[in-house]
């Protein structure tokens, strides 16, 4: 078990970074089940990640990778364990509850972007805000806009996502990752579907979030990628082996 | 967020171009004929003049004689003997009319200037009048003293005044129907063809028939109308008639000795062939509008299913949006509320194009001149009542699935997996 510290340092790069635990897995199982078929997807999963740090998971195809990145991201609800998010033990949370903690303390990057073709990409950054209240529609675009500004795509507000690269639109995923500024910044394969250059790219954009604050989880295939973050967790079979 | 909802609507509605059709086209058509048949129903049935008066009438619209061995069966409209002598004076009406059946051998020629021009000739006594409220254009009814004097004057119509007179005044003028001469004492506007009890083309008094049979027979040609105090002596009156029938003095007792009929109202005694009710027994109203709201209901189903299939397939394939939604913060409930957003959308833009449709429908049907004289009206409560239903099935059909969607772990919603 990874005890809680409360301490702060000083990165590199000068930004104040707690090292209080943002995400914490205690025995953490996932075991899908089928009529006949039980696959475990993960075992025993006991995890840290202190905030402000940038780690990536590795792993072979079906090691549980994702499956890990989404109980951490409360997309997936783990078998057994517990898993705690800035310090709020969510296992026990309700769908209203772990909507709000998505919300408020964590981002998403997806492989495939995963934004919705029917909006614009200002639409798209807006769509975490929508879900915060208290924030009006001129507020939301403000926010969206910057966020924008941010990954560089300032010129693209109001084009949609089919007339964009994808390196473009893994930015617009980015920004609307850090919309609502959240302290956690989970990506799957953040590169995966793009080019080396536009991937180095990407991940430029991410350690920048990163040098200013962001806990970044961030899973891989491309040693070359996970070299750049501060540590790398690997599994095999759904077991943590590093 | 609503704005957000609206857009992404909108969007979706114009990407699934076919789905959108198909969930229209339901919505309006569903409605359209809804809308079609009420109005229909409310042309025949409903209270507008001259039948105003309708929730204190009731009428005697056949009879049937019956042979003792029940083997044989006269069936017709009650004749003038019949209810001159033994309908008269029941409790509780305050006006009893008598007039001859339009459709029953009303139909009529005459012949100006070398043309010939059909019209349809109604028979009544100066109490129609009392009971009718007509809308006169010019002078007014015939009354009780012309049908005892036999006097030849007649209300005409304003059709039949523009074809006999050019549409001038036709007051105190003459015109030749069926061989006899009227002297024209009203002009009303003209009562639509579907209100089978008023309308006619011209009026004239019972006295004026070309023969005198017909103070002789008990079946054959009239209608009696009873215009009650109030409603509620509507079962006094219904009970007396009863007991008169009784009372009948046949002929020849020996072909036909009893009379079957009763005083009701024109949607009990319509409402008898959609029962299958017998005319020796009373109407049954009640399973009438049973079989009526069943069909009804009926028939707004099938949509309300296809419509149901349709947002399934159409939410379902929006799995991953539902994914990104939760995996961003949005709850259960605020996703069912997006997709209800969407349907209620869906079902007011077909409810709107539903009721452009019905009154183009209806114009339509009152200007093909198919039913004379008719003016299909738009009924704007069943309408509300029609759209309240096609929203109330929007919803239904879009919060199962919705629901069935949103409570997918987003992991599985990002897959596009939707179980």
């Amino acid at each position: 078990m990874t005890s809680q510290a409360t301490a702060s340092t000083t990165s590199a790069n000068g930004a104040q970074t707690s090292t209080a635990n943002m995400i914490q897995l205690e025995g953490i199982e996932k075991v899908y089940r089928t009529d006949r078929i039980e696959t475990v997807a993960l075992s025993d999963i006991n995890l840290s990640v202190r905030a402000g740090e940038f780690i990536s998971i590795m792993g072979p195809s079906g090691s549980g990778k994702s499956t890990l990145l989404n109980v951490i991201g409360l997309l997936d609800v783990p078998t057994g364990g517990k898993v705690s998010v800035n310090s709020k033990p969510v296992t026990s949370y309700g769908d209203k509850h772990l909507a709000r903690v998505r919300n408020e303390e964590i981002g998403f990057v997806f492989q495939t972007f995963h934004l919705i073709n029917d909006l614009s990409v200002v639409d798209n950054v807006e769509i975490p805000l929508l879900y915060r209240k208290g924030l009006s529609g001129a507020e939301r675009r403000k926010l969206a806009l910057r966020a924008l500004d941010r990954v560089g795509l300032h010129a693209r507000v109001h084009h949609f996502p089919s007339q964009l690269s994808g390196g473009q639109q893994q930015r617009v995923a980015i920004a609307r990752a850090i919309v609502g500024n959240p302290r956690i910044l989970l990506a799957d394969e953040p590169t995966g579907n793009l080019d080396s250059q536009m991937g180095d790219e990407i991940m430029g954009v991410l350690k920048g979030l990163n040098d200013d604050g962001a806990t970044i989880v961030m899973v891989t295939h491309d040693p070359r990628q996970s070299e750049k973050t501060e540590r790398i967790v690997r599994l095999f079979d759904g077991r943590q082996v590093s | 967020m609503l704005k957000n909802y609206l857009k992404i609507a909108f969007k979706v509605f114009l990407r699934r171009k076919f789905f959108t059709f198909i969930s229209l086209f339901a919505i309006s058509f569903t409605l359209v004929v809804l809308m079609v048949a009420v109005s229909f129903l409310d042309h025949v049935f409903g209270a507008q003049p001259p039948e105003t008066k309708l929730d204190r009438t009731i009428g005697v619209f056949h009879l049937q004689m019956k042979s003792p061995d029940d083997n044989n069966t006269w069936s017709s409209p009650g004749g003038y003997k019949f209810f001159d002598r033994y309908a008269r004076n029941l409790p509780g009406v305050e006006i009893m009319s008598l007039l001859t059946d339009t459709f029953d051998g009303g139909k009529v020629y005459s012949y100006l200037d070398g043309n010939k021009i059909e019209s349809y000739l109604k028979h009544t006594d100066g109490e129609f009048w009392r009971i009718m409220e007509f809308t006169f254009l010019e002078g007014g009814p015939f009354t009780s003293d012309d049908e005892k004097n036999a006097n030849f004057v007649a209300v005409i119509n304003e059709a039949t005044r523009k074809k006999f007179f050019d549409g001038q005044s036709a007051l105190g003028r003459t015109l030749e129907v069926d061989g006899q001469r009227f002297r024209v004492v009203g002009v009303v506007a003209n009562v639509p063809y579907l209100r089978t009890i008023p309308f006619a083309d011209i009026w004239v008094p019972i006295s004026t028939m070309k023969t005198q049979a017909y103070k002789n027979q008990l079946l054959g040609g009239f209608n009696a109308l009873f215009l009650a105090r109030s409603k509620a002596d509507f079962p006094m009156i219904k009970e007396e008639f009863q007991s008169r029938l009784k009372q009948v003095e046949f002929d020849d007792p020996k072909e036909y000795n009893r009379m079957i009929g009763y005083a009701e109202t024109l949607f009990e005694f319509m409402s008898r062939p959609l029962t299958n009710s017998r005319q020796e027994e009373p109407a049954k109203v009640g399973r009438a509008l049973a079989t009526i709201f069943i069909i009804m209901i009926l028939f707004m189903l099938l949509p309300a299913i296809n419509l149901v299939n349709i947002n399934i397939s159409r939410i379902m394939e929006r799995a991953s949006e539902i994914g990104v939604r939760k995996a961003f913060g949005a709850s259960s409930w605020t996703l069912v509320g997006q997709f209800i957003v969407e349907n209620v959308l869906l079902s007011l833009i077909g409810g709107a194009i539903g009721f452009v449709l019905s009154r183009f429908v209806l114009r339509a049907i009152t200007e093909s001149g198919f039913f004379p004289y008719a003016d299909f009206q738009l009924n704007y409560r069943v309408f509300l009542y029609g759209l309240a239903v096609a929203v109330f099935f929007g919803l239904m059909s879009g919060v199962y699935p919705a629901w069935k969607m949103s409570r997918l772990h987003p992991a599985d919603a990002l897959k596009g997996v939707a179980r």
